[in-house]
């Protein structure tokens, strides 16, 4: 492809795809939809930790389950 | 007001979220704008701009304020709209149909008949959304090549190498559609 196919090609995408609006803005506020996107966010993390703080408890309970020996060592560690 | 600014910038890193509120503000008609000219559906864009900013907060601890705003948020809009394009070809929804409705300039040269700038425009649609966005930005919208490169956080010579591989999958596609470009 010569120089003057890739100038004539890029014409052609110009005349089929016109540029848009230089001052183009949303239609709407976004912040408030920016704002119900974090709380979603901070939501599903607590949603994360909720089930990790529970696993980590089972995994606590078992190991003093089966390991009772185990009290004074984790006692020594709070 | 440089002062001003940098402090913005600061809190913001710090995880403030009035200063994030503040940037958001200041730079969502920017951000909209880039990725409008990236993704050519208002609708999306402004989904896009959201995930953007989402995207910003989520990565304020490695901001550089040092670096300024709105190249950096620039970027990551590129990256969100560059990840849509992906989903979109992978749902084999190219965005042809948005692009398509865009196919009419005002000033069209009436050598090139309607049904030629739609076959481009379809062609267009289904290139890989690197090049597409190469495209898009350098010769579409005219922006300049080395803002193209900062935004997709690659050199200047792998823009035009982009584009030129655009255009030669572009010239193809057209050719297997009986259109001599």
């Amino acid at each position: 492809m010569n120089a003057h196919d890739e100038e004539r090609l890029k014409n052609l995408l110009r005349q089929a795809l016109p540029p848009m609006e230089d001052d183009a803005g949303p239609g709407r506020d976004l912040w408030p939809a920016m704002l119900r996107r974090l709380d979603e966010d901070s939501a599903a993390s607590g949603q994360v930790w909720a089930w990790f703080d529970g696993a980590l408890l089972a995994g606590l309970v078992g190991l003093v389950a089966f390991f009772p020996a185990a009290i004074p060592v984790l006692l020594y560690c709070l | 007001m440089q002062n001003g600014s940098s402090s913005v910038l600061n809190q913001f890193r710090q995880g403030d979220a009035a200063a994030f509120e503040t940037l958001f503000r200041q730079h969502q008609r920017a951000v909209f704008g880039w990725i409008l000219r990236i993704v050519r559906n208002p609708a999306s864009a402004e989904e896009l701009t959201i995930e953007t900013f989402w995207r910003i907060h989520r990565a304020h601890a490695r901001f550089d304020p040092a670096q300024g705003f709105e190249g950096w948020a620039r970027r990551i809009a590129t990256y969100a709209a560059l990840d849509w394009l992906r989903a979109r070809r992978a749902e084999n929804e190219v965005g042809v149909d948005a692009v398509a409705e865009l196919a009419a300039p005002l000033e069209s040269d009436p050598a090139v008949t309607a049904e030629i700038r739609l076959k481009t425009a379809e062609a267009f649609g289904h290139l890989p959304p690197k090049l597409r966005i190469a495209a898009t930005l350098a010769v579409v919208e005219g922006q300049p090549q080395k803002d193209v490169a900062a935004a997709l956080g690659i050199s200047v010579a792998a823009v035009k190498l982009r584009v030129f591989r655009a255009l030669r999958l572009l010239r193809k596609d057209l050719e297997k559609q009986g259109i001599t470009p």
